[in-house]
């Protein structure tokens, strides 16, 4: 495993900004005709030779500039429909854009989803070879990686069964270790890492760590905030096709968020992601010990206690108040909620009303660095009240070695029976 | 880690142009088409013992049928003595041309995957289901030539002319697989169309009923000319030629067929037509293909 694991989420400093540029996207413009009414046969097109000239236009990309340098791991993000995927299929050469340029250094590993060109019928050896071609390797460099493809997928056994014969989880590995194999200089991935049992996830994140390393150019289109911050130098949030951020993943991260929480209350996002709402106000979130003294340390097997203390800025039919807690990672490690007030009655909790909340849990998590964010919803699906992302961190010591991000509570026994000898 | 990015040599700037029927570079290109057929072929052929024997006996039985219902119950070819020659070499070739032009029309429609989802030139996927038949009917070739000789052909140089024949055929073929893999996309009712269109087609070549003097048009100069319009027919006509060397009033050439090398023109601009249109419109689809499925 590479050393950068603990550099994994530094931003990248200016000496990727100073690599020569990768690729260069200039006022790329894309929409797309949609008829009004489709004609699908020659027959229709016979008899109503007039048909079809009306279309709607879709606007999926409206000018959009923006420059990749060599070696940097660039995140895309942006909700569906937001065309981040019509922006990612002019990259890969799937659609002809309407207007503008791309240009692109190297050779472009496409990956819009896994698997794709992979023939049921073929076994897994012929289809490493006509995916490896796909991605533009020729047939004797396919076959010369074929077995370090098949050990990297951790298939040796099944190399000559046929692929209508495998899992979803043996087919993901198949394809990851081809993609991973097939050496482009640019690669294009679209939500792929959250593949396979925990241990291959393990084996791609030091894969992307180690090509991150080796300085190759990887373009990250994903929903998930979490694999952005976590491996991304420069993040881009694309909203109605156009770009609306660009830089720091942290701060790219906060903007997604905000574009999320966006018409689900009247008030804007700014304001819920503060910690304090038109709704609500948080007036203390804090960690302690058993005696009731704040922590910012907690060792593992001894309790957290969170404690919350909100005030209500309204009147209100009920809240219902959410703690996520996440690792280093960004990974969500614990959810647990609780609903305040009686849902029937509504004004439940009245303006200037304190509401606390307290929250015991024996801590279970492996050693290392925590958030907690605090999520309030108004009851009765009334949507999002305030939403205080990394209000807490905390780091816990002590406890077993593990893998796992949790060490829960366990009974386990091991015993030799009687042999012969 | 950056000092590392910083040895690699910089690469050059190149514009991505979007999709088309050879996009990716021609290596890459060919790579993929021999590799598509290839496996392609493998798997319907070598996959099961009867594969390769399913594909021969569809045109033999075809063949027998054939045979028996118009050399022995309609008596078309029963006093030409080499019909059943003529017969199975028209068979296997036309058998090529429908396969690979049916099997083309959908062929862009169910590599959908591929088409949307990655950088493909899109070429291949028509070009290599027509290179499928055509090894396909290679290995056919090689069952229909025991046959020409067990019959007691003698070989000629004018076999060496074959190659070419075959290449106008395949060329033909290739250009109306392309044509047709794109209309589909936009125009589902092309394969039904074609359905009708290769019947017309397999009628209106000279292998059910030879020309000549013992053929079905002996007393109607016209109507071979007329048949010499469809280039298929004139192709099919020149290899009978060229294979079997009968006598000049049996097997006329195509040029006496039609009555004069003027009167093929019409044939070579409908085959050059076809070929036109069918990259033309190929080449104006591609860049579409995936936004269209």
């Amino acid at each position: 495993m590479p050393p950068e694991v603990a550099t994994a989420t530094e931003p990248s400093g200016p000496a990727i900004a100073d690599a020569p540029v990768a690729i260069e996207v200039r006022d790329l413009k894309k929409s797309f005709r949609i008829p009004t009414q489709r004609v699908d046969s020659l027959k229709e097109r016979v008899v109503h030779p007039l048909a079809q000239r009306e279309y709607r236009e879709l606007r999926a990309l409206d000018g959009v500039s923006f420059e990749i340098h060599q070696g940097e791991f660039f995140g895309i993000v942006g909700r569906n429909g937001s065309g981040k995927s019509t922006l990612l299929k002019l990259l890969a050469s799937i659609y002809r854009a309407d207007s503008g340029t791309i240009r692109m250094a190297g050779r472009l590993a496409p990956f819009i989803e896994l698997g794709v060109g992979f023939n049921p019928e073929l076994t897994a050896r012929e289809n490493i070879v006509l995916n490896g071609v796909m991605m533009g390797l020729s047939p004797r460099e396919v076959r010369r990686r074929i077995e370090a493809i098949i050990e990297f997928a951790e298939l040796e056994e099944f190399a000559d069964l046929k692929l209508k014969n495998y899992s979803s989880g043996m087919l993901v590995r198949l394809a990851f270790s081809v993609m991973m194999e097939a050496d482009a200089d640019v690669l294009l991935i679209d939500e792929v890492l959250a593949v396979g049992d925990a241990a291959f996830q393990q084996k791609c994140s030091d894969a992307f760590r180690e090509m991150k390393a080796q300085g190759k150019t990887i373009i990250l289109v994903t929903h998930e905030m979490a694999t952005v911050e976590a491996y991304c130098h420069r993040a881009m949030l694309i909203s109605e096709g156009q770009i609306q951020s660009i830089g720091d993943p942290a701060e790219v991260g906060r903007d997604y968020l905000r574009l999320n929480f966006e018409g689900d209350g009247e008030e804007t996002a700014e304001e819920v992601l503060h910690e304090q709402s038109a709704d609500v106000r948080i007036v203390d979130i804090a960690l302690q010990d058993e005696a009731g003294a704040d922590i910012s340390t907690i060792e593992y097997g001894k309790e957290i206690r969170l404690h919350l203390e909100l005030e209500a800025l309204r009147d209100l039919p009920g809240l219902d108040v959410g703690f996520l807690v996440s690792n280093a990672d960004r990974i969500d490690v614990l959810n647990f909620g609780i609903p305040v007030g009686e849902r029937e009655r509504a004004r439940e909790i009245s303006a200037n009303q304190r509401v606390t909340v307290e929250a015991r849990v024996a801590n279970h998590l492996a050693a290392g660095r925590y958030f907690v964010h605090c999520g309030i919803n108004r009851a009765f699906g009334g949507g999002i009240a305030l939403y205080a992302q990394d209000a807490l961190d905390f780091l816990v010591f002590g406890g077993p070695e593990t893998k796992g991000v949790v060490v829960p509570e366990l009974e386990i026994e091991a015993s030799i029976g009687e042999g012969s000898s | 880690m950056s000092a590392e990015a910083d040895t690699r040599p910089s690469l050059p700037l190149r514009d991505v142009r979007g999709p088309s029927a050879l996009g990716g570079g021609t290596r890459r290109f060919f790579d993929l088409l021999w590799l598509m057929s290839v496996t392609e072929f493998k798997r319907v052929y070598f996959g099961t013992v009867l594969g390769y024997l399913w594909s021969l006996i569809r045109p033999l039985a075809l063949f027998g049928v054939l045979l028996f219902v118009f050399a022995h119950v309609l008596k078309v070819g029963s006093n030409l003595h080499n019909y059943p020659v003529i017969l199975l070499l028209g068979i296997v070739q036309f058998t090529f041309f429908q396969e690979a032009t049916s099997n083309a029309i959908s062929s862009v429609v169910a590599q959908e995957g591929i088409v949307r989802k990655t950088q493909f030139p899109r070429l291949v996927i028509p070009l290599s289901t027509v290179l499928t038949a055509f090894f396909n009917f290679c290995l056919n070739l090689v069952v229909v030539f025991v046959f020409i000789l067990a019959w007691g052909v003698t070989p000629a140089w004018t076999w060496l002319l074959y190659p070419f024949a075959l290449l106008a055929l395949f060329t033909l073929t290739t250009a109306l697989s392309m044509a047709f893999s794109v209309l589909f996309v936009r125009f589902r009712d092309v394969a039904i169309i074609w359905v009708v269109g290769a019947q017309v087609l397999f009628y209106s070549t000279p292998i059910l009923y030879p020309l000549g003097e013992k053929g079905i048009a002996k007393n109607e100069p016209q109507l071979e000319e007329l048949l010499m319009l469809n280039p298929l027919g004139v192709i099919f006509e020149q290899i009978r030629v060229w294979i079997l060397q009968e006598p000049r009033k049996l097997a006329p050439t195509a040029v006496e067929a039609a009555g004069g090398w003027l009167h093929l023109i019409p044939a070579l601009v409908i085959f050059l037509s076809v070929c036109a249109y069918g990259v033309w419109v190929f080449n104006r689809e591609a860049p579409k293909i995936a936004e269209q499925l």
